[in-house]
This record gives structure tokens, sequence and C-alpha cells, in this order.
């Protein structure tokens, strides 16, 4: 193996890397412990386009555009890019759609998820459980055959289209960039307050995405892989990686004065264990089932898997209906039809893992 | 003997838990494993040797890459 990165080495120092640049882009102005949440972020760019009107959640957050055309650059550097697509794509959107959902009632992807721990957050400890015991439900399905099928080589612009889409939404946050007290710039909807409107400096923002981008496709960091390759081959190289950006996250927050322990007033947070465990039950199932965590998707997306893009747009417009739907949570608590949703998801989850299983 | 197994285009963890379940049947002997990715090519063969076996050669043909596992 000549790949740096896929050595133990290699993804503990990818660990470290992003869990030092998320704890930076908080301290340089994203939300509290949202250094990196791709959940969040694609939920601000669904915002971004207008996709639902929730105001304090729209952004185009250039570390989400950064990540595909950083892993599509490092993917043609090291001759890795594979355009492929046609493994159950319209499986793999419905799983994005309710990934979305799950992390929306928790707050955060398993990368927020971690980085929440590391400020102190320890609400977050109810969603890493759920996200393991998601991931754990996930395995058993995959121990009985459960598999989406087989991808196709295909076209170069197949692998092409989301790395195109992310450029288009750079160009388009350059066209109508965010003017001061404006909602709106041309199509583009900006957050005047909450979450949205936090952010660090766009060309910080971009450049630490591209080289997350960069490090994460070429390590194949995973969160949701770390925890499934634990319960199923007793391997923890993915782990510690991510136990690598948990301690480097909090290190940096401890330095920077961004470590405050406790479970109440705790920032994008709700203090409800039953729901952020469940939520992410709901999230680590899908994640499970359709092959990666959110920020996995995005790179396999920028290497040419077009499955992977579909996955990405399913949770794009699964924020759009978590905020127009009331499923996503606020600080208070979990939404009005949250609850719903959840139970909903782990059905169609069900459904999907028990059907979609080739023969013994 | 020499077995061969086709992991193109199924994604992760499936080119894994197919090596592992075909080195736990065989036990010992010569594997092929076709896989079309970078990731699976290192995947499975970081869990092939987490189960004593060696890979004795990785060859490229146009993207896809063949494994040969030997297991003693």
């Amino acid at each position: 193996m000549n790949n740096f990165f896929a050595t133990r080495t290699g993804i503990v120092s990818v660990g470290l890397v992003i869990g030092c640049l998320a704890a930076l882009l908080q301290y340089l102005g994203n939300p509290g412990n949202m250094g990196i949440c791709v959940a969040c972020f694609e939920r601000d760019i669904a915002g971004a386009v207008g996709l639902h009107r929730a105001g304090v959640v729209q952004y185009m957050r250039p570390e989400i555009i950064g990540f595909v055309l950083g892993g599509l650059g490092a993917a043609l550097f090291g001759r890795d890019f594979r355009p492929r697509a046609g493994s159950a794509p319209i499986v793999r959107f419905i799983l994005g759609v309710f990934a979305m959902i799950g992390a929306l009632v928790f707050l955060g992807c398993p990368w927020r998820a971690i980085l929440r721990l590391a400020g102190g957050d320890l609400n977050a400890l109810f969603g890493i459980a759920g996200l393991i015991v998601g991931i754990g439900i996930g395995t058993l399905f995959f121990k009985q055959g459960y598999n989406l099928g087989r991808s196709q080589k295909t076209y170069g612009s197949v692998g092409l289209m989301m790395p195109l889409v992310m450029a288009g939404f750079l160009v388009l946050m350059l066209l109508y960039p965010q003017v001061e007290g404006e909602p709106q710039s041309g199509v583009l909807f900006y957050s005047l307050k909450g979450p949205g409107a936090m952010h660090a400096p766009l060309l910080i923002s971009l450049g630490v995405g591209l080289v997350v981008g960069v490090i994460a496709q070429r390590s194949r960091f995973c969160t949701m892989g770390a925890f499934r390759d634990l319960i199923l081959f007793k391997q923890v190289h993915l782990l510690s990686g991510v136990v690598a950006l948990l301690a480097a996250a909090f290190a940096v927050n401890l330095v920077l004065g961004q470590f405050h322990p406790g479970f109440d007033g705790q920032p994008v947070a709700h203090t409800q264990g039953l729901w952020n465990f469940m939520g992410m039950v709901l999230a680590g199932l899908c994640f499970a089932l359709a092959g990666g965590c959110p920020g996995r998707q995005l790179f396999m997306a920028g290497e040419g898997d077009g499955d992977a893009a579909v996955f990405v747009f399913g949770m794009i417009v699964g924020a759009a209906f978590a905020h127009n739907f009331g499923l996503a949570s606020s600080p208070k608590g979990v939404g009005p039809h949250g609850v719903a949703a959840v139970f909903i998801g782990l059905a169609v989850c069900l459904f999907i893992g028990m059907t979609m299983r080739k023969k013994a | 003997m020499s077995e061969t197994i086709d992991e193109r285009g199924l994604s992760c963890p499936q080119p894994v838990l197919d090596t592992l379940a075909k080195i736990a049947a065989m036990g010992s002997g010569e594997l092929d494993v076709l896989v079309d990715t970078e990731a699976s090519k290192e995947n499975v063969a970081r869990a092939a040797q987490g189960k004593g076996w060696r890979v004795e050669s990785i060859t490229e043909d146009g993207g896809e890459y063949t494994l040969k596992l030997i297991g003693a």
C-alpha cells in the first residue's frame, strides 16, 4: 500500500487535522460546536436556495462545496476518479432524506456529535449512543445479506455532476454575495440571525473545505464506517481517526476557551435525551444502509460516485421537508412532528433492510 | 486450489464481508478478489492481512484490481 493516508498514522493525522480545523472555524465565526456539520450545512444550503424558508438557517456553506471539489481534486490527482452509478439510486435518495430528518431531530451529523462532545455538550452522548445503536442495527441487516446491488462504470460526466453542481453553487455565491442587513441577495437567501448568520469568512471556509476534502478522500475517513467496522469486523482503523478528531477538537477548544461542559444552554442543541438518542438511531441506520456518513458521501460524490451524489441530494431535500413540516428540533426541543417522522423513518429503513437482500 | 470472487461495483462493506466469509470458508489456499475502487482495494487487503492472509500481488487493469490473497 503506497497511500500514506490509508495507514494508521495517516487516518489519525487526518482526524487530528479535521478536529483542529473544525474548532478553529468555530473560533472564526461558525456556530458553537458546529465548526463542521455536514447535516447542518447541507440544511443551510437548502435554505440558501429557498427549498425551506426557516430564516435562521440559510447560508450557502462553502465548506460543503470544498468537500466535494477537494475530493474531486484528490481523486483526479491520485488516479482514483471512478465514475460509477446505478446501485439503487432511489433507495439511496430516500435514505438520505430520512438520514437528514434523524440528524435534525438530534441537531447534527456524526461529525457534529463528536464536535459537540469536544465542546462539552454532554447531550451529544445520547446522540453518539443512538448513532452506534443505529449502525449496530444496520450491521444486523448486512449479516442477513442486505445489499443495494452493484453499481456500473459509467461516463466521466456522470461522476462530474455533483462537483459541477457545487461549482455552480460557488458561482452563485460569488455573483450574489451576502449584503449586510439584507436577507436576500439575488436568488440566494442569507440568514440575518441564528446559526445561519454565523460563519467564518468565505475564503477560509472554502479553503478548509478543500483541505478536508483532499485528506478525507485519500484516507476514506468515515464516522459511520468507524463504528460499523468495529461492530462488524472488530477493526479500529477508521475509529482511530474519529478518536483523533475528538481529541484534537477538545484540545483546541480548551486552548481557545470554547470548552463548556454541561447539558443546559449548549449552542444549537436541546436537552431531550430520548430524542437526541432516537434521532441518531434513525440517522445512523440510514448511514449504515447507504454505506457512509454524510461527509463520506460528499467525498465519494467528488470521486465520481453518482449514487453517493443522489444520497447527498436526498439529504438536502430531507432538510427542506424537515423544516417545512416541523420535523427539525430547535434549542427548545423536538419539532411538532419530529417524533412521528423518526418512527416513519425507522419503518422505511426496516422495509429497505429486510427486503433488499440476496438469497444466501 | 485457487478461487475468485467478483466484488466489482459493490459498495462498502460488501467486498470486505464477502472476502472474510470466503477466507473463513476456505481456511487456506489462494483467493483472487476483483474490486474496482481504491477504497475497496485497501479495505480488502487490510481485512485479509488481519486474518493472517498475505497479499501476494495486486494487478491493475483499466481501473480494476485483482488482489491475489494467500492463506497458509
